[in-house]
């Protein structure tokens, strides 16, 4: 084995590579229960890409038939519904992964200084992952897939002179059809997965440069070392500790999505919508159309932005910054710490009023506005939708955590950062 | 830490309660639905449901992804499915359809009637239930029929002979609460309507005409024909369950080992 190995290194730096991104990479003792969600997001693309591979054997891109084929997986391929199904929960699992993990590094600062390119690469990860999931969500062709789709494009024809012109373009025809369920396809299988795939390799490359983050804020790498060891005296090996520690999580992990899979594959509607069971009917809009889940944060945005100057446009442009405005976080703190654990109640309050309302958001894009009834007479705002109302100042709350984010960063009353992590 | 942790929680748990709230808000408002009577795990009633659904629905309906033979999920040998259940020249591999083109339907009817492999799925069961059951005669209606669940729906109430028909009973009431009280009183398949002048009405069905079953036995009809569309929507749903139990128990054991090796390896560091 040894003197395969030799023959290997002296031809490819497999022992190298394997060690320095982890074998032999030294983290922080201190990872709490936040840091699982990075390995399970790696993990959840794995399975994404495998299922995705046994779908693709069956499930035919062709508006005729495309329908009819994931009928034909979930009823007459050999577990063709376990396939499908792991791959409709992964989706949505992989996005409740990712928030979790995005949140992990607002609460730990884990964008500062000097991760401010493994952070760059995550957002583009998360970018990458929200145009998969829109890209393959047209797939299976039901009446949510295609009216969620001819929405979304939509949004292009509200950018003026050019927009008709560039919704056309991106469907490929005058309306959603065969041609754009064609390249929707192609993207969907193999243009964004070699995105996502390059980018995780990016992600960890860098993140394995500057070494991780943890729950204290400390940087291990400026500590003195063990004398016994040679490692940073809050360092550890990722394997075998964290390896092992991760498989644990792995498990937990698949035990909540296998309920999900076996007991409630629809997740009352928000996997799996009931709509779409039924195919795609170009003639007939659905009463309601809603996106999935994931993106309805960004949706409520969307539809709380009033129009202006005979456009819609500033809606798409409010939602477009509230997904890229997370790319200037390394640049707008300006904390003295890191952490959540020394940061004062100021960037506190701020972060959980940003939570709340992108809680609130989410909930209220799979609603119609007028779940809550109007005003009344006699209030200010009468007769406007309250969930309307209510979404425009948490959007406002969404961005005022970020652009006033160098103020109250800077005048937060912090507590001293330690030198040595908290552990136990 | 730990209060930015129960805050966490609380705003988590504040975010779930409120989209189950939406989900299960998906009935229409003012409709009461009747649970339905229905048992997966009852190949008997899944039989007659299957009859029954071949003999009533697959005339104008089609359910174009299930096939024949997959009726062995529920018990039946392919000998009972081809001489009981099967009376064109199809075979038992092919799946449910019918003589009449999508052409055809267009033509005859004021709406094609919609495939109901997945109609369970689509409309859940107890709409299902309700919807067989909300059916009564309206002589504005082209058809003769209307519906309490789905209003100047396109479809005839096919099964009149066996239910009987039904008229509409409408009690009117000067609140909505107050109507809405007694439509919980009155348990089962209701509506509530807001009239003009702000009146609301509560919306039921009473037999008018007896037909050849009883309320019961057509209640117990409607029940085994929605119990075996649940199934056709999703024939491995029993299967589905059955792996899920085994699955997570799985999970449990290898969970022991797992935290097991974890604490062993961990037990050095200080």
């Amino acid at each position: 084995m040894s003197k395969l190995m030799t023959w290997i290194d002296d031809r490819f730096p497999l022992t190298a590579l394997w060690e320095s991104q982890w074998g032999k990479y030294v983290a922080p003792k201190n990872f709490n229960f936040w840091y699982y969600f990075g390995s399970l997001a790696a993990f959840v693309l794995v399975m994404q890409i495998v299922t995705g591979i046994w779908l693709t054997m069956n499930y035919k891109p062709d508006a005729a038939k495309a329908f009819e084929s994931v009928e034909y997986i979930m009823r007459d391929v050999q577990w063709g519904w376990l396939i499908r199904y792991m791959h409709s929960t992964g989706a949505s699992m992989f996005f409740v992964v990712v928030y979790l993990h995005m949140f992990r590094g607002l609460m730990y600062g884990s964008y500062r200084k000097p991760r401010e390119l493994t952070w760059i690469f995550g957002c583009l990860i998360y970018l990458a992952l929200m145009a998969e999931a829109f890209f393959g969500y047209l797939l299976p062709w039901g009446q949510m897939s295609y009216w969620g789709a001819q929405v979304i494009v939509n949004l292009f024809s509200t950018i003026p002179v050019i927009g008709d012109s560039l919704s056309t373009w991106i469907r490929g025809d005058y309306t959603i059809s065969d041609v754009t369920l064609n390249r929707f396809f192609a993207f969907h299988v193999a243009a964004l997965p070699l995105v996502l795939v390059a980018l995780v390799a990016a992600h960890l490359m860098a993140l394995h440069e500057t070494g991780s983050n943890n729950p204290d804020g400390v940087e291990i790498k400026k500590q003195p070392k063990d004398p016994k060891t040679g490692l940073p005296l809050d360092g550890i090996y990722s394997h075998p500790y964290y390896s092992v520690k991760d498989i644990v999580g792995v498990i937990v992990f698949l035990a909540v999505f296998s309920i999900v899979v076996f007991f409630l594959p629809n997740m009352g509607g928000y996997f799996l919508e009931a709509n779409n069971f039924i195919p795609a009917n170009p003639l007939k809009t659905p009463p309601e159309i809603a996106p999935v889940w994931y993106f309805t944060p960004f949706y409520a945005m969307l539809r709380a932005v009033p129009s202006f100057l005979g456009t819609q446009v500033w809606g798409v442009l409010v939602m477009g910054a509230a997904v890229l405005i997370f790319f200037a976080l390394p640049w707008l703190d300006n904390g003295a710490v890191k952490s959540i654990r020394y940061r004062g109640g100021l960037y506190k309050s701020y972060l959980v009023a940003f939570l709340v309302a992108f809680l609130i958001l989410g909930y209220l894009g799979t609603v119609p506005v007028t779940v809550w009834g109007q005003f009344a007479d006699g209030f200010p705002f009468h007769g406007a939708d309250r969930a309307t109302v209510l979404s425009r100042v948490l959007t406002i709350v969404y961005f005022a955590f970020f652009l006033l984010m160098p103020w109250y960063t800077k005048r937060d009353r912090t507590k001293p950062q330690p030198d040595r992590v908290r552990w136990k | 830490m730990s209060k930015l942790a129960r805050i966490l929680l609380v705003s988590l748990a504040l975010s779930l309660s409120l989209g189950a709230g939406s989900a299960l808000a998906q009935a229409e408002a003012g409709l009461r639905l009747a649970p339905a009577p229905v048992n997966r795990l009852d190949d008997e009633s899944l039989q007659r449901g299957a009859r029954d659904f071949i003999n009533y629905c697959l005339t104008c309906h089609t359910a174009q992804y299930m096939r024949y033979n997959r009726l062995e999920d529920i018990g039946l040998t392919p000998a009972e499915i081809t001489d009981n259940l099967m009376f064109a020249t199809q075979k038992i591999g092919d799946t449910m359809t019918v003589a009449m083109t999508p052409a055809d339907a267009e033509k005859w009817f004021p709406a094609p009637p919609p495939d109901l492999t997945l109609e369970a799925r689509v409309r859940g069961r107890d709409w299902l239930y309700n919807y067989l059951l909300g059916f009564y005669r309206d002589e504005k209606s082209a058809s003769g029929w209307n519906n309490i669940v789905f209003p100047n729906v396109a479809m005839p109430h096919v099964l009149w002979q066996l239910s009987g028909t039904n008229k509409l009973v409408e009690t009117e009431f000067e609140e909505q609460g107050k109507a809405e009280g007694a439509a919980i009183a009155a348990k089962g398949l209701s509506r509530v309507e807001e009239k003009p002048g702000g009146k609301y009405a509560l919306l039921t069905v009473a037999t008018d005409v007896p037909g050849t079953m009883t309320r019961a036995q057509y209640e117990a009809f409607v029940g085994d024909l929605v119990n075996y569309l649940d199934y056709m929507g999703e024939p491995i749903k029993n299967q589905r369950i059955h792996l899920g139990i085994v699955v997570l128990l799985f999970l449990g054991v290898l969970f022991v080992f797992a935290y097991a090796l974890k604490r062993e390896y961990w037990k050095d560091l200080h």
